[in-house]
């Protein structure tokens, strides 16, 4: 029995400790938000939070977690940054497809929660890990910047 | 654009001749459930199946599967809440069509966006019509019924509050979910008058009056968000992966490596001792061409995702690799070349190229080579069935479900009728889910699981190695100068797998529709051209990628056309407008092109004015000419396809060390009129961040038959810091009396030229093989 904090909440998952947290997250809880791409942290679909920084948990398995506590997307909203960035990407029209939206926003999140007006570096470094096969880069970086509050920031 | 399939009588919903557009009162049945349970006003409009049958063939792309605007059936139901819900009938995989087609239909209803709703249809041909989201035909396909649609229910709201006010029903007028009787001010809500409204004489014909384009409240002003936008960015979304039923079981397959591969023996003791694994289950593969069907395999069942997939580790099969086992990348490029250095099948000839090619003061030779590429959606195929009576339910990211529904049908030997396919957000498609061989697995074990619910996920590593790859081909191409530099002889063959082998075994020529994909339909002033098509094997999937052949001819076509200007020390942007030649209407007939993307050569013809006046506002918009720092340059392409003009000015910078950045690209589309054109921005957007990925990264190499590349760090795809730093999208306005279109694909091609003519005006290098990878290095 491996015990996990997702979202606030408290939980007993009865499954091998070397299940990586995505799974328990999409098959077992139904936090169906947080997306599998690769199963190897290279698409960086599956970010979540964990004690506040951006990871993949398609290669973290639930035994690696203890008390640490996990922010999924379906959460992140409570956070006033997560719902800045929310809101910027609904704003600025971001998602196309939008399966690697969750991702990008949890990464986005993090990076704006470390440094709340990141340069045009900054930001390609945060989110260098998330691919968009869609191609939404340009607006991602756009509706980062809204969100950080830069008035100037366009699609 | 799918190949020749079946043809099938479509059947139910028809009405006459006479009338080529039905709009059927249907308030009283039915038929979807979610919509009919809101009562009031249910209408279905729809193009009837005899019309297209019984007409000689219109758009001519009749061998489609099952056809294609033949019967699109698509519904409103207006509730006493006033709620307005609006079917969508294609499938949404980023282009916004789940916004766009909602939008029109909305538009010409008079109906307030804040209060309409959007259905997802199931799969269901006979009464949506064709479902097949793909060849970027959606909005050009569906804009007039679904105006007719939106108007014909607003005028029957009209016509109810007329009866309910006594007043003529020129006095009043639908606005914004309120019909207001003019002289007086009166105002009933659309909820208040729906089920009267659903009583009242269904306009038809002529008497349907839609409104004049400047009336337009959303269409062309890019202004309503995303219907799905918000539930995409709190997690809430529903992709085909995200399906959950209860007591739920989860699938994955060994398939066979190898294309035509066969299991000879499965040791699954190891698999079954798994914790979670529940049961290991063999696919049998299909007979014949794999068309839609499952490649077979050894599918591990699990408790999760993750028991399955450990499951799979500890698998032990023993495959027969079959006819394909020595596929290899290196030696097949070397079949293909030998090909294209020799004479092959004619498929246009217009002058005589030997002739004028011999008396030339200049030739040129070159040829192109561009490897297979991987779809790679974001999301991996998945799908969710479950049998239960006698019925089996399939939830999945289909961009055909009506090919998912009677496939599905066909393997468990199920009527159709039995069979409910849910379509849900396509995490990405780019064609390759428009092959739902990934339901018909869902459905084959469920069965085997006693109709309980299982859903199939590919891994990454799935989808690389078993997809419908995008073809190879080499494209050889010759020409003749004049003694000012000027093309008088154009050679181009083109050797590329077809398309049609994955549907008839054995095929060895391109099908007029990848032919007709910017090779045989090049519309340049050129006196003698000839194109030849040499025959080539496939020996794995081939199936449609965005875009399609013409990324291949493009590069091609739009290189060579750099070159030519090179040789002849002419300006390249200057160059490809005399190629292209004076304005002109040309009719695909006359470019040998039997297909036209699909459309009618009368409402479609090829217009080189809208392609120079594409190449021309890139250009201008791109400040072409501008003096660029050391290592920098420019390169443009002007590509055709889709019936639509795209034009792309690529901005490169290529380091000390030979890499490149794309500071800019200046993108022009005429694609005529627009629904939403902040989606046409985000396609364009979109369509270069792929076509740079096309053009830099993208390769899957055969060795032994099996592909090589395994997850996103073999295959690699653009990231953010190596997307073009801005794009400019320059829409050419248009006309909503003139045909529209398409978008989704349209802006890939020109991408890859664009960009290796830039790399040449910035280091003198010429790409010829893509992906450039580490061509420019030291």
């Amino acid at each position: 029995m491996t015990k996990l904090n997702i979202n606030g909440k408290a939980y007993d998952v009865d499954l091998p400790a070397d299940t990586p947290l995505l799974w328990v997250l999409r098959d077992e809880l139904g936090l169906t938000g947080t997306k599998f791409g690769c199963g190897m942290a290279l698409c960086g679909a599956c970010t979540v939070h964990i004690d506040g920084q951006p990871g993949r948990a398609c290669v973290t398995p639930i035994s690696a977690l203890g008390a640490k506590k996990v922010v999924t997307i379906e959460a992140i909203g409570a956070d006033k940054v997560g719902k800045a960035v929310q809101t910027a990407w609904v704003e600025m029209g971001v998602p196309q497809c939008g399966y690697c939206q969750a991702g990008q926003i949890m990464a986005a999140t993090a990076l704006l929660k470390q440094k709340p007006k990141p340069t045009d570096t900054e930001i390609e470094e945060a989110m260098t890990g998330n691919i968009c096969r869609c191609g939404t880069y340009n607006r991602i970086r756009a509706a980062i910047k809204s969100a950080a509050g830069d008035k100037g920031a366009m699609a | 654009m799918n190949p020749p399939l079946e043809t099938r009588d479509l059947g139910t919903d028809v009405a006459s001749r006479d009338a080529p557009l039905v709009i059927a009162n249907v308030s009283r049945r039915t038929f979807l459930q979610g919509v009919s349970a809101l009562g009031g006003l249910v209408l279905a409009v729809g193009f009837p199946a005899t019309v297209r049958a019984a007409d000689p063939p219109k758009y001519g792309a009749d061998g489609m599967p099952h056809g294609w605007v033949d019967s699109p059936l698509v519904f409103v139901a207006i509730g006493e809440d006033g709620i307005v819900s609006i079917v969508c009938h294609r499938s949404e995989m980023g282009q916004g069509v789940r916004t766009g087609m909602p939008m029109i239909v909305a538009d010409e209803l008079e109906a307030d966006w804040s209060r309409v709703r959007v259905v997802q249809a199931p799969g269901d041909e006979a009464r949506y019509g064709n479902q097949d989201t793909d060849g970027s035909r959606s909005t050009r396909h569906f804009f007039m019924p679904m105006r007719r649609c939106g108007a014909a229910a607003r005028q029957m709201l009209e016509a109810a509050a007329a009866a309910r006010w006594k007043v003529p029903v020129n006095e009043v007028q639908a606005k914004n979910s309120e019909v207001v009787h003019t002289p007086t001010g009166r105002r009933l809500g659309y909820g208040a008058l729906a089920k009267a409204a659903a009583g009242m004489p269904m306009p038809v014909g002529d008497a349907i009056r839609l409104k004049d384009p400047s009336q337009f409240r959303y269409i062309g002003t890019g202004k309503l968000k995303l219907v799905d936008a918000q539930d995409i960015a709190t997690g809430k979304a529903q992709y085909g992966m995200d399906t959950r039923l209860p007591g739920m079981l989860y699938a994955v397959i060994a398939r066979p490596q190898v294309y035509g591969g066969k299991v000879v023996s499965v040791d699954d003791a190891a698999a079954l001792k798994v914790p979670g694994v529940v049961r290991v289950v063999q696919v049998e593969p299909t007979p014949g061409a794999p068309q839609f069907n499952p490649l077979g395999g050894v599918a591990v069942i699990g408790r999760n995702t993750w028991a399955a997939i450990q499951g799979r580790n500890a698998l032990k099969v023993v495959w027969d690799d079959g006819p394909n086992a020595s596929y290899d990348s290196v030696a097949y490029r070397a079949t293909l070349e030998e090909a294209a250095r020799k004479p092959g099948p004619v498929v246009r000839n217009d002058g005589d190229f030997a002739t004028a090619s011999a008396a030339a003061a200049k030739r040129v030779t070159a040829e192109y080579y561009l490897p297979h590429l991987a779809h790679a959606s974001m999301e991996p195929p998945a799908a969710s069935a479950r049998i239960a009576q006698g019925k089996c339910e399939v939830w999945g990211c289909f961009q055909s479900p009506q090919a998912a529904r009677d496939l599905v049908a066909k393997r468990l030997g199920m009527p159709v009728d039995d069979v409910t396919v849910h379509v849900t957000l396509l995490g990405g498609g780019f064609g390759r889910k428009s092959k739902p061989d990934f339901g018909v697995e869902a459905a084959v074990l469920s069965k085997a699981m006693d109709g309980k619910p299982v859903k199939v996920v590919w891994t990454r590593e799935d989808d690389l190695h078993n997809d419908y790859f995008h073809t190879v081909s080499v494209e050889h191409l010759e020409a003749g100068l004049d003694a000012q530099g000027r093309p008088v002889a154009w050679l181009h063959r083109t050797v590329a797998p077809t398309i049609v082998s994955t549907f008839d075994a054995g095929a060895k020529q391109e099908a007029n529709w990848e032919l007709g994909m910017g090779v045989i339909n090049v519309p340049f002033a050129i006196p003698n051209i000839r194109i030849e098509n040499p025959e080539a094997v496939a020996h794995t999937r081939i199936g449609w990628f965005r875009s399609v052949s013409n990324v291949p001819h493009a590069f091609a076509v739009q290189s060579f056309v750099a070159e030519l200007a090179a040789a002849a020390g002419r300006d390249p942007k200057d160059y490809l407008l005399e190629v292209i030649g004076p304005p002109r209407v040309v009719t695909p007939q006359m470019l040998a092109d039997t297909w036209n993307h699909g459309e009618s050569p009368e409402r479609y013809p090829v217009d080189t004015g809208r392609l120079r006046r594409v190449a021309e506002l890139a250009a201008k918009e791109a400040g072409w000419g501008r003096s660029l720092p050391k290592g920098s340059g420019l390169g443009i392409a002007a590509h055709y396809s889709f019936v639509s003009y795209v034009a792309a000015v690529v901005e490169v910078a290529v380091n000390a060390k030979g890499e490149i950045s794309i500071p800019r690209v200046d993108i022009a589309i005429d694609c005529g009129a627009t629904v939403n054109p902040d989606r046409v921005r985000a396609q364009m957007q979109g369509a270069c961040v792929m076509g740079v990925g096309a053009a830099t990264l993208g390769e899957i190499t055969f060795k032994d038959g099996r592909a090589q590349q395994d997850n996103f760090n073999t295959y690699e795809v653009t990231r953010m810091a190596a997307a073009p730093r801005e794009v400019r999208v320059h829409i050419v306005p248009g006309d909503y009396a003139k045909p529209m279109g398409g978008v989704g694909e349209p802006g890939v091609p020109p991408i890859p030229p664009a960009l290796c003519n830039a790399i040449f005006a910035a280091t003198g290098k010429r790409i010829r093989q893509l992906p450039i990878g580490d061509q420019l290095k030291a």
